[in-house]
């Protein structure tokens, strides 16, 4: 297929629905999270707030200990203009920069800026863009940088990044992923049906951001009140080029590459962009917090979070800020249950787990899923690969599993990229099917972390090698210059005892041809 | 028999001069071995494999002068490295070549340095700023770890600090072999 082929069925997504390879139909358990409706926490007794809260370097605070701050003010300010910056998630005093657990999987700790709320809950002063229907997209992108917005399906790429590369490679349809297809996790289902208007709107702003004739919903076909939700604000907001596509809950549909190959047949290319296909994808949660952002001015400070799980008394979703610790959402649904074993941040499948519930919530914490004792499968010894292949059919990328574990595990990097390892999206399949129980996504984490650092290494090495190259010349070159400069010195006292030499054997000769004529 | 050998003694000739003209038409400015053998070393040039830098290790791994498990802050992943490149064993390193270290980076403390320039001349990588009689700092992105510059620094300043690992380095670590127990006891 040509590339201009691929970019003509890329322009029909949507039209016509295609399949994924591979993927597992797993037990739904959303009903559970779905039964109470969305309630705003109340504010905890002290926020911790992250300054790391989205793929890249930590966020630099910009308030120091004692300060007050207003709602929604910047305390944060990421590395690169527009790249995580962090905002108060209420007013308050700012009691200490502290280092605390962070909620990453790594479980290390990191800064966060500790505030007391004042309970007053008052707004710094907002900037809206009034009419953003005429506004140039450059506002509203800037608008979107401004207020640290992520991507909140749990990826959190930095949006404002996506909107600009989508903007400048020119998009034609913008998708937003409602298609939350990870067990337990009904966050994304619990804003379609409450606010979906405001996902709409959205959509709007985003399209008119990028520059994108369409956009395209995908929901689940499990969803069952959403879609009606949807179609009625669609209609009300009179937008003609917004469609609600249905897709069939197959785990990963949710994942992005995964999406799109669903909507258009296509496959984003490895290494590639959907992008390139003139798509972009986003969630639908960062569609409302774009919404937010640009006609209510408020930043991104909170976020639904599912908490659920047979080891909570009262699963629902709650309305979150960030920073507000996990224990607080946990006592607001009804506390653990006895039989509560395991705190997972993020779902069955690609979640981790948390060693305390004292951990905040993050703009990653789309759910806090507590197991009980008996979800858990018990520890597994592992056994050796029997070469089944059971991995590579429900692989949603395409790879070969058992191949990769091979070549990580013998330290054979080159091999492993040449095999795609860096297209494993780490969906946790062939984990669930081997026979083996060979902790593959455990593997193919490890393998990822080394290739991109022997990456590094090898850059850093060739930056080393021309330093040391550079130097080397600029001895040698120096040294040159020093020999010829003491060359020339050398010639010129040779020159000058010539001249000396000369002018003496002159006075010489007149001397003796006086003398003569004398 | 003479239109034969006539024959033969031709194409050898052609034959010959083609080759004579393709080695000078396709010759290869350095051995390419040796250029592979290079990108694997990582380029520290700190001479703990004996050699003065990367390039005259490599070029002597290449002639069979010296073997492949003497380059320290290359470590275990080198050594493996360049066994798949050469088709032969991975040996563990040579201790006498030092051992493998985290990476580490040299940290001058500005208050005792007496700016004597000694350790700039060192540094292979030119990562040291500074003048004479001025404090000298080293440039962290730049600084290979090599620890070149310890031995000649009058007053002892240098210290090698292996980066703090935030959350920013963090890997995911190998994950633990849950191994199989063959006289389990089933209940």
């Amino acid at each position: 297929m040509t590339q201009i082929d691929r970019l003509t069925q890329a322009r029909q997504a949507g039209e016509q629905l295609h399949h994924f390879h591979g993927g597992l139909r797993l037990r739904h358990n959303k009903k559970i999270s779905c039964e109470l409706p969305l309630e705003p926490m109340p504010l905890p007794p002290r926020f911790y707030v992250p300054l790391l809260q989205h793929s890249g370097p930590e966020a630099k605070a910009n308030v120091s200990i004692g300060q007050t701050v207003l709602k929604g003010e910047r305390i944060g300010l990421g590395s690169h203009p527009g790249r995580g910056c962090i905002h108060a998630p209420t007013s308050g005093t700012v009691k200490a920069l502290a280092r605390r657990a962070i909620s990453h999987p790594s479980g290390l700790e990191g800064l966060c800026v500790v505030i007391e709320p004042d309970g007053l809950d008052q707004w710094k002063k907002l900037e809206p863009i009034g009419d953003w229907n005429n506004a140039p997209p450059s506002e509203l992108r800037q608008k979107i940088s401004d207020s640290g917005i992520v991507g909140l399906g749990g990826a959190v790429f930095p949006t404002s990044v996506k909107v600009e590369e989508a903007s400048e490679k020119g998009i034609h349809t913008l998708i937003l992923n409602g298609s939350e297809c990870e067990p337990y996790i009904s966050c994304d289902e619990m804003l379609m049906r409450e606010q979906p208007d405001s996902i709409i709107l959205g959509a709007r702003i985003l399209q008119r951001a990028v520059g994108a004739n369409r956009t395209i919903i995908a929901i689940e076909d499990q969803m069952g009140a959403v879609n009606q939700a949807l179609m009625a604000a669609v209609t009300e907001s009179g937008a003609g080029d917004i469609d609600i596509v249905t897709v069939t809950t197959i785990y990963p549909e949710g994942g992005e590459k995964q999406l799109i190959q669903v909507l258009t047949g296509l496959e984003v290319p490895s290494g590639g962009r959907p992008s390139d296909l003139g798509l972009l994808c986003q969630n639908v949660a960062t569609a409302t917090a774009v919404a937010r952002a640009v006609v209510e001015g408020k930043p991104l400070i909170e976020r639904i979070v599912t908490v659920t799980g047979n080891g909570i008394s009262k699963p629902r979703n709650l309305l979150a800020r960030i920073g507000t610790p996990i224990e607080c959402l946990i006592d607001q649904c009804g506390g653990y249950t006895e039989n509560a074993a395991r705190l997972i941040l993020g779902g069955p499948m690609m979640g981790y787990a948390l060693d305390s519930d004292s951990n905040p919530v993050i703009k990653a914490a789309n759910c806090i899923l507590v197991l009980s004792d008996f979800d858990i499968r018990p520890p597994q010894a592992e056994m050796p690969c029997i070469r089944c292949g059971e991995c590579a059919r429900v692989c949603p990328a395409l790879l070969l599993p058992q191949q990769l574990h091979w070549q990580i595990s013998n330290q054979q990097w080159d091999e492993t990229a040449k095999y795609g390892l860096s297209d494993c999206i780490e969906c946790g399949c062939c984990d669930f099917v081997c026979p083996s129980h060979i902790p593959l996504v455990e593997w193919f984490r490890f393998g990822q972390d080394q290739l991109r650092s022997l990456a590094t290494d090898r850059k850093q090495a060739e930056e080393a090698k021309q330093k040391f190259e550079a130097r080397e010349a600029r001895l040698a070159r120096t040294k040159l210059e020093r020999k010829q400069r003491m060359d020339e010195k050398k010639r010129a006292l040779r020159d000058e005892a010539e001249r000396k030499r000369k002018l003496a054997e002159a006075v010489d000769r007149s001397r003796s041809r006086q003398d003569k004529e004398a | 028999m003479l239109p034969a050998i006539l024959v033969i003694t031709i194409l050898g000739g052609l034959f010959g001069l083609g080759l004579g003209w393709a080695s000078r038409r396709f010759q290869v400015e350095s051995d390419p071995v040796i250029d592979q053998i290079e990108a694997i070393l990582p380029q520290t040039q700190c001479g703990q494999c004996n050699y003065p830098g990367c390039r005259p290790y490599a070029e002597a791994i290449a002639n069979g002068e010296a073997d492949i498990n003497q380059c320290a802050p290359g470590g275990e992943a080198g050594i493996i490295a360049l066994a798949d490149l050469l088709a032969v064993e991975p040996k563990s390193l040579n201790p006498a070549n030092g051992e493998e270290k985290p990476k580490a980076l040299a940290v001058i403390d500005e208050m005792v340095c007496i700016g004597c320039t000694l350790c700039i001349q060192a540094c292979p990588v030119d990562a040291i700023l500074g003048a004479s009689k001025y404090m000298h700092t080293v440039i962290d992105s730049e600084c290979t770890g090599c620890e070149l510059c310890l031995p000649p620094c009058p007053v002892d300043c240098i210290d090698m600090v292996v980066k703090d690992q935030g959350t920013g380095d963090w890997k995911w670590p190998k994950p633990q072999v849950i191994a199989m127990n063959l006289h389990e006891n089933h209940p």
